[in-house]
């Protein structure tokens, strides 16, 4: 199994941390102590489950990131150790790790979690023992005044930047258009804003099927669908779901009739159906390998992923990881420790550039403000090797119109 | 909301419960004719995915895939009868049913551990491709092959049970296995092939479904939960129990979809309830049958 592969190595670096920690305690005098313990970020993902691809992506990029900050000396003398808990997809599953993470193994911060569920279960936890929490999953409520805490700070994009990215540059003017969306969170809150984007645009709705979180066929949705005769569907669900719609709805001759776009375009899921279903596919992403061309932190991240995983290229997903942890760290540097109100200070300051561009976390909410992708998936010749997946249509730079405001989130401005 | 549409959406609803009816017949046999709960069915039916897939690349033809197969699997199932189920015959019928529990969790860690957790694309066969124009709508190609399909071998089905000798010696066999033996019969040889059987079927349903929906290890638990809701519909052990109330399922998935497509998985579950409320043996299920 892939996940004992990182498992054991765990171990094996809190052993040899350890090791030479003990051996340092022996060595040195007492007050030096607290400055050569090992730096402990917590990270909860769901090593098992449908989202297990994805979740172990983003630990190979999450142990990149703290690689190469112990190759530099760690921070202030001391080593960065990362601390994987499987959360398996599971709000109490991870709840009782995150708690553990902070009081059994007394992390210093936690990143991580991939469902928009686990990661309020995540928060709640680490908001009530006041430790900073970097949350890597895509949502729209982390950042609200009612879930939000100056410990919170969300990395990843939200369905508000994706769906108008992608709106942007689908939808035009008196268009019609239909909605397939999960029904559960992620697939409200997408709606939601792709509805809000194309109130903006013009385009007119022209009806949404709600599908049951999880279904294994798509075809009974599909007659409906096409009966509504709309321009553009816009497909909001995620993992496997995405895969197996848009599978089925291209059995059904739907890509003749009108474009299929979805707010985030999920690089496993192409590779689990195939170039030929996903062929004009467009749809938002935070990272894409393929970005190297345009940046040289793409390039930079790409290159050091390929050197530590035997050539593979780091995926969308997966560079949050790089990215949640990697700008965590660099606050903890220019805070010079873990004090955690020096970090949160540091982190409201700082302006990263890890993947793709320059970042920083808005100060009302801590949401991070950055670069959102649209990809276009490439078609089976126009394919120059395996990796290359998607064209990018556009990059829009980061920028406080991209989100909500933060009146509108409920915070005092 | 007009004709053509409502047309449309019942053949959905039949080329959904086609792979419904497939699965739920090799469940449904083998508890029929065995006593045997099979809970590794859905396992079997992923593996019969993979398999499919596998035969397929290896050959370059998707009917090769689609053959051998269930063939294959059909033999594993023999292997796993063998060498596992015959030890337990005779014995309450939760030691199967736990047997079979944690062989698909082996089945399933296996697939994991060779082809990864990722899931993988089968494609359609290129003959299959695209939609077919019924004058009322399109359809797929290939939804449309797998209804003929599954008629196809419901027929064949109904023909050697009922019309040949092997037939004869089969339903006797689930009657009375001890008149049987005495007769001369080697009922082993005729349980062995029970299974296989069942076995067989399930991996042709996971052959089938490949193309429709993505291949991967898990593909198999949800398959098994519908399965089962079919069997207790039509009743335990009833073959023509398991074929009306695979359409009846499928179609009523399909019709909820149109007018409460939240609603589409539940009301399964429903007509289950409904069924079992009304008549606790299911529609074609014989009173009294206790494994």
């Amino acid at each position: 199994m892939p996940k004992s592969g990182s498992t054991p190595k765990m171990t094996r670096r809190t052993a040899l941390a350890g090791l030479s920690a003990s051996a340092a305690l022996l060595a040195m005098p007492r007050l030096a102590r607290a400055a050569d313990e090992p730096i402990r970020i917590g990270f909860p993902t769901p090593l098992t489950g449908p989202f297990a691809a994805e979740a172990r992506d983003q630990v190979k990029c999450a142990e990149l990131a703290v690689k190469l900050v112990n190759d530099k000396g760690g921070i202030g003398g001391r080593k960065v150790e990362l601390l994987v808990r499987d959360d398996k997809l599971n709000a109490g599953e991870a709840a009782t790790r995150t708690l553990e993470l902070i009081e059994k193994d007394k992390v210093h911060a936690v990143v991580g979690a991939l469902s928009s569920a686990v990661q309020l279960a995540v928060n709640e936890v680490t908001r009530a023992r006041g430790v900073i929490y970097v949350s890597i999953s895509q949502s729209d409520t982390i950042n609200e005044a009612k879930d939000f805490s100056k410990y919170t700070f969300h990395e990843a994009l939200n369905p508000h930047m994706t769906t108008a990215a992608v709106a942007r540059q689908t939808l035009k003017k008196g268009m019609k258009v239909a909605h397939l969306v999960a029904d559960y969170a992620y697939g409200h809150e997408m709606l939601r804003g792709f509805k809000r984007a194309q109130a903006a645009i013009g385009a007119d709705n022209v009806g949404e099927i709600l599908h049951p979180f999880g279904a294994a066929d798509y075809s009974t949705f599909m007659p409906r669908l096409m009966s509504m005769r709309p321009d553009v569907l816009c497909i909001s669900n995620f993992g496997r779901d995405q895969a197996n719609a848009i599978k089925q709805a291209v059995d059904f001759g739907i890509k003749q009739q009108m474009k299929i776009v979805v707010p985030v375009i999920l690089h496993n899921q192409r590779l689990a159906v195939g170039p030929d279903v996903f062929e004009g596919v467009v749809g938002g992403a935070n990272y894409y390998w393929g970005l190297e061309t345009q940046s040289k932190s793409a390039a930079a991240f790409n290159t050091a992923f390929k050197a530590a995983n035997g050539g593979a290229i780091p995926t969308d997903y997966g560079a949050y990881g790089y990215s949640g942890v990697g700008s965590l760290l660099a606050a903890m540097q220019a805070a010079g420790g873990t004090d955690t109100d020096k970090v949160i200070d540091a982190l409201e300051k700082l302006q990263y550039d890890l993947t793709k561009g320059p970042q920083h976390y808005r100060k009302c909410d801590h949401q991070s403000v950055q670069s959102v992708l649209v990809l276009e998936s490439k078609k089976k010749s126009a394919m120059a090797g395996d990796n290359d997946l998607f064209a990018i249509l556009a990059n829009d730079a980061g920028s406080d119109d991209m989100l909500r405001s933060c009146s509108e989130l409920g915070h005092a401005t | 909301m007009d004709l053509s549409l409502i047309v449309m959406q019942l053949l959905s609803g039949i080329a959904l419960g086609a792979v419904l009816v497939i699965t739920a017949l090799g469940l449904t046999i083998v508890f029929g004719m065995l006593g045997v709960v099979n809970f590794a069915h859905g396992a079997l039916f992923m593996i019969g995915a993979y398999a499919g897939l596998y035969l397929a690349s290896l050959t370059g033809s998707f009917w090769w895939g689609l053959l051998l197969a269930p063939i294959l699997i059909g033999a594993f199932g023999m292997l796993i009868e063998f060498v596992l189920i015959r030890r337990l015959y005779g014995r309450s019928i939760d030691d199967p049913l736990l047997l079979t529990f944690g062989l698909s969790y082996i089945l399933v860690e296996g697939v994991r551990i060779v082809f990864g957790s990722d899931g993988i694309p089968f494609p359609t066969p290129p003959q299959l491709i695209g939609v077919l124009d019924l004058g009322i709508g399109f359809f797929p190609r290939y939804r449309l092959f797998v209804i003929v399909l599954v008629a196809v071998v419901l027929l064949a089905l109904w023909l050697t049970l009922e019309k040949t000798r092997v037939g004869l010696i089969v339903r006797a066999g689930a009657r009375d296995p001890t008149i049987m033996q005495v007769l001369g019969v080697d009922i082993g040889r005729v349980w062995l092939a029970i299974f296989g059987l069942g076995v067989g079927l399930a991996a042709l349903g996971g052959v089938l479904a490949g193309p429709m929906r993505s291949v991967n290890p898990e593909m198999g638990s949800l398959v098994l939960a519908e399965a089962f809701v079919v069997t207790v519909i039509g009743g335990l052990g009833s073959i023509v129990g398991a074929v009306v109330a695979g359409l009846m399922v499928g179609i009523s998935i399909s019709l909820v979809a149109l007018f409460a497509p939240e609603m589409a998985t539940i009301v399964m579950f429903a007509l289950m309830a409904v069924v079992l409320l009304i008549r606790p043996q299911g529609l074609f299920g014989v009173r009294g049958r206790t494994a």
